[in-house]
């Protein structure tokens, strides 16, 4: 089904843009955004490498730094008070007026790529684990205390669990922000990944150029969001039982 | 002296104008004893739970289990709610093996055990008819089911102390009674103390040694009743006369203090109204 809208709006759009005239640096045709593309493929693939490695380091840091943070949060009342406020600040900010400000802390190119991407992902996981945690349910908590246990053990055998559906939601949010936040860094502040062959495109006015960058990073988008979305149905298959009765994740 | 012991307990959630929801409550359980608390809604039995297993500290008075003073939460105490709370990302077996990743000394033995364990497992299940849901999810179970898996969870580790608030009221009338026989049998065979909050006083009655009934809101007990019905005690045993008198008894005491409550808060209203009255003949 997706690929049926898929194509039927590019068929669409090439007849658009045939049958009104419009020229190619105001709008390109599909055919000649694919073209540029096939005549580019070696550079704009090793481009794309190299945004897709920053994204993902960024991504990295991001699931690493939003688990931390969302665990604290999520289970501590100090915590959320403390760093809630906080956390909220620091996502309001535009991420596109950090990156001259990263510029001169981490010089230009891979560095700031990371950093934006991080940045931009880390507060969806870090609020969709905090909130799963905040859903165990108490009496849950009763029939584990009174049997001796301790905070941690709370969290190992009943709060992360229950968090992991809301984890694997805000991966899916957390990649394709993780892309946006590279693209933004690159074009500001790189010699090198897609949003710097943008901007070159555009300086040079190679509109089909630009918009063949446009489909690499979706195309990049999708694919990773799909791989997400496989391994969320993998491993929380308990929290979707409605709709296929799965056995996943048990045990 | 008694297993479980409360004496002259206030609970007072909150700072001094918090609700009060227990006031001046004793009681003593036996070692091995069934008890059965019931009183009108909103009079304190679940803050009664929290008191004896030490998930909440009295506000006054004294609780006191096997001799000691509860300072903190008790370390082995099995637990089942009206809501059967089974984790859905297990199966009903490691659902019911729980306790035992927790509780000392099984959980450092758990790794070397847990054939050991795991067959436990299996044998306790099997007395209340879960024989082959153990690898199921518990959500493909029906409640009453999932009800049994909360009671084997509850009792997997021989806990000293069974503590159930109201396990059997979200079930329909057939279920709940086949799962009194379950429980019955259950405590039986093991003797553990346990201390059962419900509304229904037919419960009660069938599955208690001994029954305290409650005020309304703030809780204490108001009477004690002894169940000298031999067991095991069947379905028709409720409807023998002895058994009929007995809940009649305690359905007029807990009528009582209901309308106590009522009256009391009637009692509140006139007197504020009184001030009025003597106060507007003076603006006249």
């Amino acid at each position: 089904m997706p690929w049926i809208v898929i194509i039927g709006l590019l068929a669409l759009w090439q007849l658009v843009v045939t049958g009104f005239r419009i020229a190619p640096f105001i709008l390109p045709a599909p055919t000649a955004i694919f073209e540029a593309f096939m005549q580019q493929r070696g550079p704009i693939i090793n481009n794309a490498l190299f945004t897709l490695r920053n994204t993902l380091i960024g991504f990295a840091l991001g699931i690493v730094v939003g688990l931390a943070l969302g665990v604290a949060i999520g289970s501590s009342r100090l915590a959320y008070k403390g760093l809630y406020p906080l956390l909220i600040g620091i996502n309001s900010v535009p991420k596109a007026a950090v990156v001259p400000i990263l510029v001169v802390w981490l010089g230009i190119g891979q560095l700031p790529a990371i950093a934006t991407a991080f940045l931009l992902c880390f507060f969806p996981i870090a609020v969709n684990v905090a909130t799963g945690l905040s859903t165990v349910e108490p009496e849950l908590q009763d029939v584990l205390r009174s049997l001796g246990a301790n905070k941690w053990d709370i969290l190992r055998k009943v709060g992360l669990p229950r968090s992991m559906p809301y984890f694997f939601a805000s991966l899916k949010v957390a990649i394709t922000l993780a892309f946006v936040g590279a693209v933004i860094s690159e074009t500001l502040a790189s010699d090198d990944g897609i949003g710097y062959m943008m901007l070159q495109a555009s300086s040079q006015f190679r509109v089909p150029l630009m918009f063949a960058g446009l489909f690499v990073i979706a195309f990049m988008g999708i694919a990773t969001y799909i791989v997400f979305a496989l391994l969320e149905g993998r491993m929380t298959g308990w929290a979707t039982r409605g709709q296929q009765g799965s056995m996943g994740g048990g045990g | 002296m008694g297993f479980v012991e409360l004496d002259n307990v206030a609970l007072r959630y909150g700072e001094r104008d918090g609700t009060l929801a227990l006031n001046g409550a004793s009681l003593s359980i036996e070692r091995g004893e069934f008890a059965a608390v019931v009183g009108p809604s909103g009079c304190g039995k679940s803050s009664l739970m929290k008191l004896v297993t030490g998930l909440h500290p009295p506000s006054e008075g004294a609780v006191r289990v096997a001799g000691d003073s509860v300072t903190g939460p008790l370390k082995c105490v099995g637990m089942a709610f009206q809501n059967p709370s089974l984790l859905p990302w297990r199966n009903v077996l490691s659902n019911t093996m729980l306790p035992l990743e927790i509780v000392r000394p099984h959980r450092a033995q758990f790794r070397r055990k847990k054939a050991e364990y795991t067959e436990r497992a299996r044998k306790l299940l099997a007395t209340v008819g879960l024989d082959g849901f153990e690898t199921k999810q518990p959500w493909m179970l029906s409640g009453g089911m999932q009800q049994r898996a909360s009671l084997c969870r509850s009792l997997i580790h021989n806990p000293d102390l069974l503590m159930l608030d109201e396990p059997f009221a979200a079930l329909d009338a057939f279920t709940r009674e086949e799962l009194w026989g379950v429980l019955q049998n259950l405590w039986m065979e093991q003797k553990f103390t346990c201390i059962l909050v419900t509304h229904d006083l037919r419960e009660a009655a069938y599955l208690a040694d001994v029954i305290f009934v409650m005020s309304a809101r703030p809780g204490r007990v108001v009477a004690t009743h002894r169940v000298d019905i031999p067991r095991p005690r069947r379905l028709e045993t409720t409807y023998q006369q002895k058994f009929v008198d007995l809940i009649h008894t305690i359905r007029d005491e807990i009528a009582q203090v209901r309308a106590q409550a009522r009256a009391d808060v009637r009692a509140e209203v006139p007197a504020e109204s009184r001030q009025v009255a003597m106060q507007t003949p003076k603006v006249a």
